[in-house]
């Protein structure tokens, strides 16, 4: 059994080194081939052609080296361009991802889906070699021993290097993606045989986030086999993330139509109602103008009203991508997420504030789109781009992923997601939901505060026999599942005095006046 | 503003003293001499098992005592002056009252085995013994845990999760079987072997045998079989805490004797929770009530007389919970390991044997005396409702769906339950459904 294990870890970290050397493989060389496949526009091409003939045909062991001398020969020539005053001609476009990828050269680009395969199976095969043993050895249960114990879940050394990894990672990602060509290079197979396009570092990105699902969900289902509200859970972000998040797309485009995500809902879709992303959808005919309806459908009708029916879990724990990647990848860091009083206030001013963002950026961008207005129009370029570069990048990827072993793996649920505040405020004050107290039964032991991802101080309700009534409850129902007294459960019940339902700790026969409530604010 | 004190910072103490806060701007201060915060006692297992840390286990965060302005000294008492009214404390300081209320809880049982005071050899009730537990159990290759209650069961599941293999004493012919009935004390006995223990029923602890060093390094049982360990685990019971009472005319036996008002023989001193000892007990409960639960009744009902209505303890039906390993426990009314000549018992039990139901009723009227739950989750609620209405076992079975407190998709037993009750009794009661009972759910 531990020989099992240690085995499955050995490959694992084998898998992840190799994945980490394929970065310093091979070499680069820039031909006039490379130069023209990666530069498609003319007059683009004829302007930085000539600027590139010192590095034609020169082989560069070093990637650094190349992207350095790529990068100086088109500053050089958008310098000149201004000095000139020829404003209009210089460059914005970046071309270093393409060019770096395309001129690639080695074994990666002679045998991609030789390395991803070996690469990809070793580290499956670590994994489950691990996993299973671990979650099926003994009886079903809880069996959360030693959390707070290992260096990987109780922001030891090795969560800090995972997370300094992670946070890498999604710089690269983001804003250096021409340092990781090598991965995207090994993507190119299967992203061929998907949508018929060469890779990009956004496919690479989804193949690794619906893998990560899909692994980990597995062992989410292996961890919980004894309780089925978790099972079925799980094979339902599983599902919607490979289907709607990863394949369908792909093959929308391999069909020449839209890239688009059904599940994904504005505003955490935030460029959903952009003026190209709406050109877009208008120009793709019938089944454009579906996804338009289809998107507008789910913001204005199917959130409230699943919403009121069975909570916001029905988004963020069931059927989003960042829900489920938290489900699943960030399970082992849940205990991590702040249960202070200071952490709700400050979320509650941070998910609004964000909220409040998307809703005036997309309000600016619509007005604009319809009034054409120039003013408006480089004001909407840049709500976009600052939107973009801390919410979308900074927020949501950085910090939301990033952060897992760190703080938690709702970081991004918690404080930042859009889409979840308004989720949050149907919740809140429009819906059947809640989680029953049981009586007086609660020991105040803290299972359940601890394992809330969300950070709700879930035993301040227990333990004073309330209801849970909050927006940011996501429904995951581990808290439910972590109580050892079963005081916890997630019910869809009548409306009537939801809100208002007293403490009652069942057990004393005693009329108390409980109209004066402890300084904690409700 | 009368100057209250309050000996003890468990649920009882703490529990008094947020209601009396709520009523009224007396002085309020808590002595307590374990941990300077309050924390939960019945969460200490986990966090030796790593599923918390410490600072997990505190009910409050720590600005809520200053903000509701409860004085909280980190001492230990050593004498009460009933005379002066005042305390004498270990740092030498005095402190004086006005209103007293003991709730210094329990101290781990110890029965005057030859070597019980050798180290590695221990009880499990306070915040130091989780400590030391700790450094008893670094590194050891074998346990022996004695007494098959609930601290037994919780040590052993302690030990497992470091990989120790555990031997584990009970005295009596079924786990915990002076509470449980048999066929629920026998589901409990495979599951705990399930979990690779080696349960030894009916054994009994002899004495326990040190090297050198003081250190334990074996035991013998009553039939004389000797068992290598390095740690032994006392789960023997508690008893009241009050040793520091003694000479102070505060009457006691076990306990602090108290009335249905929690009070002393002394006026303005009090006494709740583990520690106090009523001089008459109510029907059908012990005269010494040591758990959580009703430590935190006492605590409520007592703070309602303090601020100036006086209130006598009289709690609903009982009820309690517990989890073996993986299997939770719940209880409702009174189930008694045997049954007496009026009543009469249905008991199911789901396949798997890991899952039971049992209910007890008068054979005379079939009126509800006690359920006991294994496994699967009942609502409080509506047990509370239906035992305080004397709702009958028919009654009950046919409204069972609604009492169902487990998580959704889960496998429910309520028609199996009434089946095989229709089939035991020839009833023929028919099972409402979920969706034409909610009223009950959600009354
Ligand atoms: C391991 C364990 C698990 C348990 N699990 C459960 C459970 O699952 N369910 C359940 O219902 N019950 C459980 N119990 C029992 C429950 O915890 C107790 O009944 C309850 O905590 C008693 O509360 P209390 O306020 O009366 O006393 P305590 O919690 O014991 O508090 C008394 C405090 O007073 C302090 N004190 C005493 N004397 C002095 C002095 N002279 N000077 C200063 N301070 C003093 C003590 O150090 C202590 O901190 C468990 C107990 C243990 C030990
Ligand atoms: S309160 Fe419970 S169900 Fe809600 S997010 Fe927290 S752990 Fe999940
Ligand atoms: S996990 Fe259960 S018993 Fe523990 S504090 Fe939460 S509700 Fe109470």
């Amino acid at each position: 059994m531990k020989y099992l294990q240690n085995t499955g870890m050995g490959l694992f970290v084998l898998a992840f080194l190799l994945w980490l050397s394929m970065l310093g493989v091979g070499s680069y060389r820039l031909t006039d081939n490379v130069i023209r496949k990666s530069i498609p526009d003319s007059s683009h091409y004829a302007l930085l052609q000539p600027a590139l003939q010192g590095m034609i045909n020169n082989t560069y062991n070093s990637k650094f080296t190349f992207i350095h001398d790529f990068n100086y020969a088109v500053n050089h020539v958008n310098d000149s361009l201004k000095t000139a005053n020829a404003w209009d001609k210089v460059i914005y476009t970046s071309y270093i991802f393409p060019v770096t990828k395309n001129a690639s050269k080695g074994p990666l680009t002679q045998h991609p889906f030789t390395f991803f395969l070996i690469i990809l199976l070793t580290a499956i095969t670590g994994a489950f070699l691990y996993i299973i043993p671990e979650y099926t050895k003994g009886p079903p249960g809880i069996r959360n021993n030693h959390i707070f114990h290992q260096a990987m879940t109780a922001r030891g050394w090795i969560g800090i290097i995972l997370g300094v990894l992670l946070i890498f990672f999604y710089i690269l990602l983001y804003w250096y993606p021409e340092y990781i060509t090598n991965w995207v290079v090994l993507m190119d197979p299967l992203s061929e045989k998907l949508s018929g396009g060469p890779a990009s570092q956004w496919f690479l990105y989804g193949f690794f986030y619906t893998m990560a699902i899909l692994v980990m969900g597995i062992r989410m289902l292996l961890k919980y086999r004894h309780n089925k509200y978790q099972r079925i859970r799980t094979y339902s972000v599983m599902f919607f993330q490979t289907a709607f998040a990863f394949i369908i797309p792909e093959i929308l485009v391999a069909l020449n139509k839209p890239y688009f995500d059904f599940k994904n809902i504005w505003p955490l879709d935030y460029s959903f109602f952009y003026d190209y992303h709406l050109n877009e959808l208008i120009s793709s005919g019938t089944l454009g103008w579906f996804m338009l309806i289809w998107g507008i459908t789910l913001i204005v009708i199917a959130v409230p009203v699943i919403t009121y029916f069975f909570g916001k879990r029905w988004y963020c724990s069931w059927v989003c991508g960042c829900g489920g990647l938290a489900e699943t990848l960030g399970d082992p860091y849940r205990q991590l997420s702040s249960k202070k009083l200071k952490a709700w206030k400050i979320e509650r001013w941070i998910i609004h504030g964000v909220l409040v963002f998307a809703v005036v950026m997309t309000a600016v961008t619509l007005i604009n789109y319809f009034s054409h207005n120039a003013l408006l129009g480089s004001s909407t370029n840049n709500l976009h781009k600052w939107y973009g570069f801390f919410i979308g990048s900074l927020f949501a990827g950085v910090i939301g992923v990033g952060f897992y072993p760190l703080m938690g793996n709702r970081m991004w649920c918690r404080f930042g997601c859009p889409l979840a505040a308004y989720l949050g405020m149907v919740q809140r004050f429009k819906s059947k939901f809640r989680i029953t107290t049981n009586g007086g039964q609660c020991i105040s032991c803290g299972n359940c505060s601890t394992y809330c991802e969300m950070g709700i101080d879930v035993k301040w309700y227990a333990q004073r026999g309330q209801d849970i009534v909050r927006s940011s409850c996501v429904g995951c129902g581990i808290c439910s599942a972590v109580c050892p007294r079963g005081v916890l459960n997630l019910e869809n019940l009548s409306e009537k005095g939801r809100l208002k339902t007293k403490p009652i700790l069942i057990g004393n026969n005693l009329e108390m006046d409980i109209t004066v409530v402890l300084k904690k604010e409700d | 503003m009368r100057n209250i004190v309050i000996i003890g910072n468990g649920i009882s103490g703490i529990t008094c003293a947020r209601h009396i806060r709520k009523k009224s701007d007396d002085a309020i201060t808590i002595i307590s001499a374990e941990t300077e915060h309050f924390f939960s006692r019945t969460a200490l297992m986990y966090v030796y098992m790593g599923h918390m840390k410490y600072d997990n286990i505190k009910p409050y965060e720590d600005w809520f005592w200053e903000r509701n302005r409860l004085t909280l000294l980190y001492d230990h008492v050593e004498k009460v002056n009933i005379q002066q009214k005042d305390l004498v404390l270990k740092s030498e300081k005095n402190i004086s009252y006005d209103i007293l209320i003991i709730a210094s809880g329990s101290a781990s049982n110890k029965f005057g085995w030859p070597g019980q005071d050798l180290k590695g050899v221990q009880g499990l009730y306070s915040y130091p013994d989780l400590q030391l537990m700790e450094e008893n159990t670094n590194g050891i290759k074998k346990a022996v845990v004695v007494g098959g209650g609930l601290i037994g069961i919780e040590m052993t599941e302690m030990l497992l999760s470091r990989n120790i293999p555990v031997t584990l004493l009970v005295r009596e012919t079924n786990f915990w079987d002076t509470v449980l009935p048999l066929e629920e004390a026998q589901m409990i006995n495979r599951h705990i072997r399930e979990h690779h223990v080696d349960l030894r029923l009916e054994t009994e602890l002899k004495n326990i045998e040190g090297d050198e060093r003081g250190h334990v390094k074996s035991i013998i049982t009553k039939d004389e079989k000797r068992i290598p360990c390095q740690f032994v685990g006392l789960g023997v019971g508690v008893h009241p805490n009050i040793s520091f009472l003694e000479n102070s005319n505060i009457e006691t036996d076990r306990g602090v004797l108290v009335n249905e008002y929690f009070e002393t023989n002394i006026p303005q001193v009090y006494a709740i929770g583990d520690c106090a000892q009523y001089r008459k007990s109510l029907p059908g409960r012990k005269p010494i009530e040591q758990v959580w639960y009703t430590g935190r009744m006492h605590g409520e009902t007592l703070a309602q007389t303090i601020c100036g209505q006086r209130t006598a303890y009289n709690p609903g039906p009982w009820f309690n919970s517990a989890k073996f390993f993986d299997i939770e426990y719940q209880t409702y009314g009174t189930v008694t390991p045997q049954q007496s000549e009026n009543e009469e018992t249905f008991y199911w039990e789901h396949e798997n044997g890991k899952i039971d139901f049992r209910v007890v009723y008068e054979k005379m009227d079939h009126t509800l005396i006690g359920i006991n739950s294994f496994g699967f989750r009942l609502r409080h609620k509506l047990f509370d409702k239906w035992l305080q209405e004397k709702r009958t076992v028919e009654f009950m079975m046919e409204h069972l769906a609604a009492a169902n407190f487990d998580p959704e998709f889960f496998q429910k037993h309520e028609r199996s339950i009434v089946n095989s009750f229709n089939e035991k009794t020839g009833n023929k009661i028919k099972l409402k459904r979920r969706s034409r009972i909610k009223e009950l759910i959600r009354g």
